[in-house]
């Protein structure tokens, strides 16, 4: 009997299940558990309380992201030096790999995991933080959990998790040579809504897909979670191996050809059922921007602000009206009439050096238009060595952008970097909720490279448009 | 953990859909290093406009919040479920519900209960016509009881039983060491492993002038 056709998901929970009973979620075994100072101080307090310890400290990294300020090596907050300390006396007690804020190795923890060969194909990844599934990018089943399931999987390695729908969105047709995968993903969104993925695991597949580098596919593969599902993924390839080899962690010589016999056959079978499929296709498509507060209300920047009569459900047409008032934006507005005086080009969604080099690509001879701060914030020490030596930064400077150290930066309103008053800004971050960068903060969420043009014209502009 | 069966409380309407982490509690104040005193951040800028349901004195006490869809999406942070119990919640009533908070909710002992949008709506209209409206969710029965309404709800079977049975789930999958274990051998060997390392300066920084 030939076994029944799997999807990649299925086939990576599988490997991946410890204790299978009826009825029951699944026992899943963690390979990866990507820790960080926000969400775990509690956890390790859990343990102590418990008098348990952490069961695999080599299968745990920490980083230090959220709080760090990043235009200094000097925490000034103090609650949340007092979370970064924390982290530092955690990770030292228990044996942790621990990336501190001033190592050349630190970063958001969803950049520097991949960037070291640590995230590979196949592996179970698990992260306080709900962006983890970032790491599907290299068909790894990426969750993020709460801090109680940090403490779990540091005293057992393990998570008790019901196995989720599978769902397929395939991506046919030619891509544009100005869309890009935060395009393709706000897109998607925008299609299927800000809960349109709630209780699924989502594999991104389709000719659209093969051709985007591994940076798009972790720019797609984070936002899964705007769309409300639990993880999403993307079938290992030649992009993936390309990216993968001679990364400090990767595995090498023999062990490497082992590995990637392995990983070849992390696909989905022919004929594999998805419990839902959503095809996109990108032929037509352009840059797209949030006009609204959640990642679902999202339209191409050359058309409007929709009309409230386009919203035939009332829940939503109520969540509109909310959103335009706190937005403070009218129907029928150009997208790209709209002036913005900030714009962040950073985070785990956006803050990769192939970012940086679209970003810089606009940037390049052109000057921030007149009240316009703009921040660049890597997504890690590495981004920022590397971006250094293809000199991006005397780009950035010479047209007035603020170069900066990594960090979450102005992604959450956490750390120093956080939006003061009435403000509009254009940000390559993930979320545009209300207050999300800081209490009275407008967002517009875009990709780098409208995030750039954006910067130079002083209004929500792709850079085809530019002069 | 004290076993807990079911509760009853009075409900409190909160009309809006995906109602986000970031609302029910901005980062800013996720830095505390304890699972404890979120109270007054608990939709702290909602709560700045007097007509906010929580601002209403006659539903000072309520302890069953009836949402909308898709709440408690967005952030995995656990400080929502926190600044929820804090406040004195001990039930969230929604048709739908952000993945990550629905388990972190019953990992608190914070009962996600998912129904029908007819059904939250009606919920909610009874709540705000009348302040002494009671509901009933318990978890042995999985019904959810109020003023003649019955309506059965879903929930996780293990998060149900720990909850129960007053387990702590931690020790429940210790007790699988041995199965654990037994996974642990089969493991690809070259799969990544860490030690840890001193750190490494990150040399010459040009900081931002600006
Ligand atoms: S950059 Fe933003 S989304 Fe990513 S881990 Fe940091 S706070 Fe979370």
């Amino acid at each position: 009997m030939t076994p029944a056709p799997r999807t990649l998901i299925e086939k990576v929970w599988q490997r991946h299940v410890v204790q299978a009973e009826p009825g029951e979620p699944d026992l899943l075994y963690i390979d990866l558990h990507l820790i960080h100072e926000a969400s775990s101080p509690q956890a390790f307090d859990g343990l102590r309380l418990a008098g348990r310890k952490v069961r695999r400290p080599d299968l745990t990294l920490a980083l230090e992201d959220h709080n760090v300020p990043t235009n200094s090596l000097i925490i000034a907050d103090p609650m949340g030096k007092a979370q970064v300390e924390t982290l530092r006396r955690n990770c030292a007690d228990s044996g942790i790999e621990l990336f501190q804020f001033g190592d050349r190795r630190q970063g958001i923890v969803h950049v520097v995991g991949p960037e070291l060969g640590y995230v590979q194909p196949g592996m179970s990844v698990i992260c306080g933080d709900s962006h983890t599934a970032t790491h599907g990018a290299f068909g790894a089943l990426a969750f993020g959990v709460g801090t109680s399931d940090v403490e779990h999987v540091l005293a057992t390695q393990t998570l008790a998790l019901a196995r989720p729908r599978t769902m397929a969105v395939e991506f046919t047709g030619e891509l544009p040579a100005d869309v890009g995968a935060k395009d393709l993903i706000l897109a998607l969104i925008a299609r299927i809504g800000a809960n349109g993925a709630n209780g699924h695991i989502i594999e991104y597949r389709g000719p659209a897909i093969e051709r985007i580098s591994m940076e798009g596919r972790m720019t797609m593969c984070n936002m899964s979670i705007e769309a409300g599902a639990r993880a999403g993924l993307i079938a290992p390839d030649a992009t993936t191996y390309a990216y993968l080899e001679g990364r400090p962690a990767a595995p090498r010589g023999a062990e490497w050809d082992a590995a990637v016999t392995y990983w070849e056959s992390l696909v989905s079978d022919e004929g594999a059922a998805f419990d839902r499929t959503v095809t996109i296709d990108v032929t037509t498509l352009s840059p797209f921007v949030t006009w609204g507060t959640n990642p679902g209300q999202a339209v191409p920047l050359r058309e409007e602000v929709p009309e409230l009569d386009s919203f035939t459900d009332p829940v939503a047409r109520a969540a509109a009206e909310r959103a335009l008032d706190y937005m403070d934006l009218v129907p029928g507005t150009r997208m790209d009439s709209i002036e913005i005086d900030t714009v962040f080009i950073g985070s785990c969604t956006n803050g990769r050096i192939e970012d940086l080099r679209a970003a810089a690509a606009v940037l390049d001879g052109r000057t921030v238009a007149d009240g316009v701060t703009m921040l660049i914030v890597p997504g890690s020490m590495e981004v920022r060595r590397q971006a250094e030596e293809e000199g991006l930064h005397e780009v950035f400077l010479a047209s007035g952008a603020q170069w900066r150290l990594s960090g979450c930066s102005m992604c959450l309103g956490m750390n120093a970097d956080r939006l003061v008053g009435v403000k509009r800004c254009a940000s390559t971050s993930n979320r545009n909720y209300e207050g999300r960068q800081g209490a009275q903060a407008r967002t517009h969420l875009v990709s780098p490279a409208v995030a750039a043009a954006t910067a130079i014209a002083g209004r929500l502009t792709a850079p085809g448009s530019l002069s | 953990m004290e076993p807990l069966i079911q509760h009853t409380g009075r409900a409190i309407a909160l009309r809006r859909g995906d109602v986000d982490t970031d609302q029910i509690i901005p980062a800013e104040f996720c830095k505390r290093l304890t699972k404890s005193g979120y109270e007054d951040t608990l939709f702290v800028t909602w709560r700045e406009d007097p007509e906010f349901p929580l601002n209403d004195p006659r539903r000072a006490g309520a302890s069953v919040l009836i949402g909308a869809h898709n709440f408690g999406t967005g952030s995995s942070r656990e400080h929502a479920v926190w600044a929820l119990r804090d406040w004195g919640f001990a039930v969230v009533v929604a048709s739908s519900f952000g993945d990550i908070f629905r388990r972190n909710a019953f990992k608190n002992g914070l009962l996600a209960v998912e129904l029908p949008e007819e059904v939250v709506a009606e919920l909610a209209d009874r709540a705000d016509a009348d302040p002494a409206f009671e509901i009933t969710v318990d978890l042995d029965s999985r019904e959810l009881r109020a003023d003649g309404l019955r309506h059965g709800f879903e929930v996780d079977r293990r998060a149900r039983r720990l909850l129960l049975e007053g387990l702590d789930d931690i020790a429940v999958t210790l007790g699988k060491d041995g199965l654990i274990a037994d996974y642990e051998r089969a493991r690809h060997s070259w799969l990544p492993r860490l030690a840890p390392t001193d750190p490494i300066p990150s040399g010459n920084l040009r900081l931002a002038a600006n």
